[in-house]
């Protein structure tokens, strides 16, 4: 099967509805079939992959440790874009420090939360060949 | 003869946060819960709007809303009061009226 680039672009906060979720869930099924996935955060979804989630006072699944998996599927371009955080009055240091282990470099541990400008977004988002968006 | 206003869109998203500031009266209560509780963190786009309704209106945000998103409660806009569930039960009591933004 052809490999193609895959983006899965995301723009909802987390649990208010059900978007962020059912990405995280595509996305899963996708690196299954071994795509070149990239995923974008911008506007609200930014959140998606703030840390210390706690879902204890909402009564709803915290799937936020979920994000820390896609390493080992090979997923490990997560776009940020720098614009969206700021907006909302947050930094990088807001965000899960997601990280994936580099097999050709003995599995060393690389971050996967790449921080872009918006211009930089644009440019990413327009190499790619197949965009989901949620 | 005071109204609670409650807001459940992320004020990033959707003009539901704005249009209730702008008819909110004084005297009223405007809580921020579900996608709506991001709003209540300081340094954002939309603080100085808050912040301007905090002059004559109070301000809440559900605490768990606020948790589940990875929001502390310490650097919310100064002013905003954090309540649970039963919290906001008492204001849904305290006030004669609630008016949904959604």
């Amino acid at each position: 099967m052809a490999t193609k680039k895959f983006m899965y672009v995301n723009r909802k906060a987390p649990y208010g509805t059900v978007y962020a979720l059912e990405s995280l869930e595509v996305v899963l099924i996708a690196a299954a079939f071994e795509q070149e996935v990239s995923l974008a955060f911008i506007d609200d979804g930014v959140y998606q992959i703030a840390k210390g989630q706690n879902t204890d006072g909402i009564g709803m699944k915290n799937f936020s440790s979920t994000y820390n998996a896609l390493g080992d599927y090979e997923v490990n371009k997560l776009y940020v874009e720098k614009e969206s955080l700021e907006e909302r009055g947050l930094t990088a240091d807001d965000l899960m420090p997601i990280m994936w282990e580099d097999e050709d470099e003995d599995w060393a541990e690389k971050p996967s939360v790449r921080i872009v400008s918006r211009a930089e977004m644009a440019d990413i988002l327009a190499e790619q060949e197949v965009t989901y968006s949620f | 003869m005071s109204m609670l206003h409650i807001v459940n869109k992320s004020p990033f998203e959707r003009n539901a946060m704005d249009s209730c500031l702008k008819h909110a009266r004084e005297g009223d209560a405007i809580l921020m819960i579900e996608d709506a509780a991001v709003g209540a963190v300081d340094g954002s786009t939309i603080a100085g709007d808050i912040k301007a309704a905090l002059a004559d209106k109070t301000v809440y945000v559900l605490g768990g809303d606020l948790a589940a998103r990875g929001m502390s409660e310490d650097r919310i806009i100064d002013g905003i009061k954090v309540v649970d569930y039963a919290g906001f039960v008492d204001l849904t009591v305290e006030n004669e009226k609630t008016q949904s933004w959604v």
